[in-house]
């Protein structure tokens, strides 16, 4: 479990994260929801230790993030930001062979190479892996940032905004491979999330924030409502099943 | 109906063979070798031990400004994510000469004159050190993906750095004018044997340490963001490149003065030969082309054209003219 707790972030003046206080349940995927500015990717950021809050704390099973060493957190973390840019030329089964930086700082065994070939065939990439990745379109080259997370191999992975770029099929495969990392293997994923459908349909838990805080969270099917989207989202959203299956309707 | 099959891509083997198993390196190395026996022979060289003498260490200075040259590039073109960025264009020079010129403002004051050659160099060198800590990482820290942004302080600090200096000289007496005045040109002839060993001798330092972290130049490399998430100390490790890059351009700019695009001519020949992002490739690639331009540039300077022109006028001709030609085809990413 990830416990964030009374977390605020100020730049510039400007309050990004105010007092946050939330649980982040393992082995299970976690949507963090919420308007445009609401402070999602910057929580993630904070969680992943890519930027240092202003004020308190985050724990992963019990332990203070600040005590952990970089190395040995490599090993329980991975966490694929926004904006994936790469200034040197770079083949895409190099990126993500820089997934088992963690385990084997750069001298790739058999058994790194077999993870490798494993993450591109599950990523759709191995036909591409040869190709520099400035010669990608948007979707593919996110699609090798993930699978290089993937390779990492980590207890949790964070992903802002992944569905991005990701073609229909890609976005669906993206998220059953998530589904099939929780079920089976025992991961936790932390995943923002703009898609309304896509929450209902793949996340166990919400976490939804508007103006640097915490709306409202808990499991999906109990707190994504339509009242409560609606008023998340300042625009009127009907939640309603088919088949058993939710949707949001917000689109006229 | 045409049937088109593509050809299978190559499937996926595993990656990273050891650096020494590539052929460019070696072809590189051993193209240096002849032209330094050419170097040295052509033109009497066996025939007389004083004029071998004078001219192995010639040679020295060249290879040791070759490969810092190329190696400071490659590092900085790492720190900033870029291509066409070097430390010279960024006023790193300048500031190395800035510094100089401060520490022979204050000669009188530290007693300059007693010290001797090596103490002066590490003097230099410690200072350069310190200020480029100083300005450039916090620069780089809030501008690092503002490329626009990065060139422009590039060339105001450069500037500035400059105007300082200008002014600086003006309030020196001649006599200590003087011993800057060979600093400020670059010039292959006169290079000065003290501080060849100890530049050779802190490169060789410098170089130990790279031979060992280059593989986390190449996580380096990826960005700050996933970098750390891969579990570099990101901040840490850029500190230090650095401080390796003020090392590096102190040595070739006290040995031989500022060569302002060099540096450039060499990253863009490195790149489009190894085509790799390993820093085990591109390190020793770039040391080599520099060290392979400037002796081979200084041999037909020399036994050719007979010093009719001066060889850091014309890498830098050049280097200036493949600038422009990135900048013109857009290349500057």
């Amino acid at each position: 479990m990830i416990d964030v707790s009374h977390l605020s972030y100020v730049i510039a003046d400007h309050q990004i994260l105010n007092d946050i206080t939330t649980q982040l349940p393992r082995n299970q995927i976690t949507a963090l929801i919420g308007p445009n500015g609401a402070g999602k990717s910057t929580l993630l950021g904070a969680i992943a230790r890519q930027l240092t809050p202003s004020v308190g704390e985050v724990r992963i099973g019990g332990e203070n993030l600040t005590q952990i060493d970089p190395q040995v957190l490599a090993k329980r973390m991975a966490i694929v930001a926004q904006q994936l840019h790469v200034g040197s030329r770079i083949r895409v089964a190099d990126l993500v062979g820089f997934g088992r930086w963690p385990h084997s700082q750069g001298r790739l065994s058999a058994a790194d190479n077999a993870a490798i070939s494993d993450a591109l065939k599950r990523f759709d990439l191995t036909a591409l892996h040869h190709r520099f990745l400035d010669e990608l379109s948007g979707g593919q080259r996110q699609r090798a940032f993930l699978a290089m997370a993937y390779t990492q191999d980590t207890d949790w992975l964070l992903l802002d905004e992944p569905l991005n770029n990701l073609d229909l099929k890609h976005a669906r495969s993206l998220m059953a491979h998530l589904r099939q990392m929780v079920d089976h293997g025992g991961k936790s994923v932390v995943v923002v999330l703009h898609d309304l459908n896509f929450t209902l349909a793949w996340a166990d838990h919400v976490v939804a924030m508007r103006a640097g805080q915490v709306v409202f969270s808990g499991p999906t099917t109990e707190v994504a409502t339509s009242i409560a989207l609606s008023d998340l989202y300042q625009t009127e959203i009907e939640v309603t099943s088919l088949n058993d299956r939710r949707f949001a309707l917000y689109h006229r | 109906m045409h049937d088109i099959s593509l050809p299978a891509p190559p499937a996926y083997r595993g990656n990273s063979p050891h650096p020494l198993t590539n052929r460019h390196l070696w072809a590189l190395a051993l193209a240096l070798v002849v032209a330094c026996g050419v170097f040295l022979f052509w033109g009497g060289g066996w025939q007389s031990s004083y004029i071998l003498q004078l001219r192995l260490v010639k040679l020295g200075g060249l290879l040791c400004v070759g490969a810092s040259v190329g190696v400071a590039t490659v590092l900085f073109q790492t720190l900033t994510n870029n291509r066409i960025l070097t430390p010279a264009i960024m006023g790193f020079d300048a500031l190395f000469l800035l510094m100089k010129t401060v520490l022979v403002f204050f000669s009188t004051a530290l007693s300059l004159q007693f010290w001797d050659n090596t103490t002066v160099f590490l003097g230099d060198t410690a200072m350069m050190i310190g200020a480029t800590m100083a300005i450039f990482a916090a620069v780089l820290r809030r501008a690092r993906h503002d490329i626009q942004l990065l060139v422009l302080v590039g060339v105001i600090f450069g500037l500035l750095f400059r105007t300082i200096t200008g002014f600086l000289q003006r309030l020196l007496d001649p006599s200590e004018f003087a011993m800057l005045q060979a600093d400020m040109f670059a010039q292959f002839g006169g290079i000065d044997r003290d501080a060849l060993t100890i530049a050779a001798t802190l490169m060789g330092a410098l170089f130990i340490w790279l031979a060992g972290s280059h593989r986390r130049l190449d996580v380096l490399a990826l960005g700050r963001n996933s970098a750390q998430s891969l579990g570099l100390r990101y901040d840490r490790l850029q500190l230090q490149v650095l401080a390796a890059i003020a090392v590096l351009v102190s040595v070739s700019t006290a040995l031989v003065g500022p060569l302002a695009f060099l540096g450039l001519l060499v990253s863009a020949l490195t790149h489009s030969l190894m085509r790799s992002h390993r820093h085990g490739l591109l390190l020793p690639a770039a040391a080599l082309i520099a060290c392979l331009i400037l002796v081979t540039g200084q041999t037909l300077f020399e036994r050719i054209l007979n010093l009719q022109s001066s060889l850091a006028v014309v890498i830098e001709f050049c280097g200036g003219l493949l600038f422009l030609t990135l900048l013109a085809r857009g290349k500057i990413k």
